[in-house]
């Protein structure tokens, strides 16, 4: 699971308030190599929560990313490589998501995010 | 300008829309043609072409003339494409030869000579359409073309120029099929042509990890197109299964994204060189953002998170081939039970029950997401199910305030059903009323589960034994015969 996915994942438990950003729980991260795709990225870069992908880089080990950002950052070629890196090339292969307000653990294995429900959260 | 658009005689349905769609990613409806990203931002989404047809050729002829702003747009379409044979610059054409080549000495000598300079090199094809004519008649109509002056060199292999002789004849007494092309013989300057080599490369057979209702190749394709995937965009499978239209979208350079139900298709596959990503590692193709499971019943987006997907290409599950299932058991969702309890204990193993998903609020919940989650102009492209049976083709499609339905290709799979291909624009915002019918809908569907499923079980309907189909709907012959007898799956 890729940082971008995180950042658009929630915790859907009916009735929670306090559903994003989930927290990561780390057991095993790994970096892939992605394309560096700078329309994507300028793309992303207004979609994405970005307090959110600063925190879970930093879970995942990774502290180059600026604290707060704004779009006339995307002018530079640094920034632009550090933010691909966080978004795209850091992966959580085995884990967790973990629901901000109830403690419930949708687990990572193999890269894939279980976010389905049990009968009594729906 | 006009061209001469050949397609391929398959999927008759599929071809115009594919060009559409292609000639506004190309820029032919932006009002600065070098600039093909204003067409997405100003969403009207209304964008067609003007098409018209060869004399005494029927709409499901083959040939075809199509106007494009320009030749480069005509080639990038082309080339994309995979239903055009070519798309051509007509010298000429005529009912007969002595008619072609009147018409082509006629054709302006200033958009001629460009292309038959000695420093260049050329070729030409002999293409016929509805009969077979042998290697030395196409060198004796090759030859006959001596009235054009071709001073450069002939190169079969890598030819600058590729001109095209086409031939049709009348064919309505060869095999009794309804006629479709009356006796016409064109002459014309290659601008481009589809190229079908991908098919072969990613046909199914060739593909690792394969489920039940993987998509072929030249389906995936041409759902890629429709939903005109291209590097930087990012599209959206929410029943992604093996992946199988998603490797056409890569295929394109959009990123990709996935989502299934079933955590043994994404996660687990057939084993750790057989899944998903190994079905994009095949191809050279990168992989995928993210596969997840998630059920598009109560999807996992996070709420701030809107207008992120720049496309949602899919084939939902309608209970035909394979049936869509949705978070809660059936009995939880008959009313019979309450809520089963998971006890603390047993959380990090349970595995959730599920229920089956009926097709009517399996494509609510997708226009409900896609008008969400898709940006303004973005496509929405999915397979709806269609009863044969039902007079009321083209009529009872999905619609949505957010959405405009652009073209509708149907691709017959029995006697009885089709599959639609439906491509939307999205044209209006997310409004909260929107979002509030929406959920009310979602809860009608969740209090009326039975019903629905009910109403929309399209498996018994294709199923169920002829005989009494047929009794039922005294006039099902009529409609059927409304489809010429050439079309079927693959035209």
């Amino acid at each position: 699971m890729r940082l971008l996915t995180h950042n658009m994942l929630s915790s859907n438990i009916k009735g929670v308030a306090n559903r994003f950003p989930l927290k990561i729980e780390v057991v095993k991260v790994v970096e892939k190599e992605v394309d560096f795709n700078i329309d994507f990225l300028k793309n992303m870069f207004h979609k994405v929560e970005w307090k959110a992908l600063a925190e879970a880089s930093r879970t995942m080990g990774y502290t180059e990313l600026p604290e707060t950002a704004d779009a006339t950052m995307l002018d530079s070629d640094d920034f632009l490589h550090k933010f691909h890196h966080a978004l795209l090339e850091l992966h959580l292969e085995e884990g967790a998501l973990v629901c901000p307000e109830t403690g419930r653990k949708f687990p990572v294995n193999k890269g894939i995010p279980n976010m389905l429900l049990h009968e009594d959260e729906v | 300008m006009w061209y001469l658009c050949v397609f391929y005689h398959r999927l008759l349905d599929y071809r115009k829309p594919e060009v559409e769609s292609l000639a506004e990613l190309f820029g032919a409806f932006s009002k600065d043609p070098t600039n093909s990203a204003d067409v997405q931002t100003n969403g009207s989404g209304s964008n067609s072409l003007e098409w018209k047809l060869p004399k005494h050729h029927h709409p499901d002829s083959p040939f075809h003339f199509v106007n494009l702003p320009s030749e480069e747009i005509a080639r990038n379409v082309a080339n994309r494409s995979i239903l055009v044979k070519g798309i051509f610059e007509l010298w000429g054409e005529g009912s007969s030869f002595e008619e072609l080549e009147e018409s082509i000495k006629s054709y302006p000598d200033d958009r001629k000579l460009p292309y038959l300079t000695s420093d260049t090199t050329f070729k030409i094809a002999v293409e016929t359409f509805g009969k077979v004519i042998s290697f030395e008649e196409q060198n004796e109509r090759i030859r006959s073309l001596s009235y054009i002056p071709f001073k450069g060199r002939v190169n079969l292999k890598n030819p600058d120029h590729t001109f095209w002789l086409i031939e049709t004849d009348d064919y309505d007494s060869n095999n009794g099929l309804p006629p479709i092309v009356g006796r016409r013989i064109f002459f014309g300057r290659e601008i481009g042509t589809a190229d079908r080599k991908l098919l072969p490369t990613y046909q199914l057979k060739s593909r690792t990890y394969l489920g039940p209702t993987a998509m072929d190749a030249e389906m995936a394709f041409l759902m890629a197109n429709q939903a005109q995937a291209k590097s930087g965009r990012l599209v959206y499978d929410p029943f992604v299964g093996t992946g199988s239209i998603l490797v056409a979208a890569a295929h394109y350079g959009a990123m990709t994204m996935g989502a299934d139900i079933d955590i043994r298709v994404v996660r687990d596959g057939r084993g750790p060189d057989c899944n998903v990503w190994s079905n994009f590692k095949q191809y050279g193709l990168p992989m995928p953002i993210a596969l997840l499971r998630a059920d598009n019943n109560l999807p996992p987006w996070r709420s701030g998170l809107k207008e992120v997907f720049d496309a949602i290409i899919c084939d939902p599950p309608y209970g035909v081939r394979a049936g869509g299932r949705k978070s809660g058991g059936r009995k939880l969702l008959k009313g019979v039970i309450g809520p089963y309890t998971v006890p603390d204990d047993k959380r990090t193993g349970h595995i959730p029950s599920t229920a089956p998903y009926s097709l009517v609020e399996c494509v609510h919940d997708l226009l409900d997401l896609a008008a969400k989650m898709l940006v303004m102009g973005g496509r929405l492209v999915y397979f709806y199910p269609v009863l044969r049976e039902d007079e009321s083709i083209g009529t009872t499609f999905p619609e949505h305030p957010c959405f405009k339905l652009v073209a509708t290709s149907e691709q017959m799979l029995s006697y009885r059903y089709s599959r639609v291909l439906l491509t939307m624009v999205k044209i209006g915002p997310y409004t909260e009323d929107i979002a509030l019918a929406a959920r009310i809908k979602h809860l009608e569907f969740k209090e009326n589960h039975l019903k629905w499923l009910e109403e929309g079980n399209l498996h018994s309907a294709v199923f169920s034994p002829a005989d009494n189909h047929l009794k039922e709907a005294g006039d099902t012959r009529i409609s059927k015969e409304s489809k010429a007898r050439y079309r079927g799956k693959y035209v």
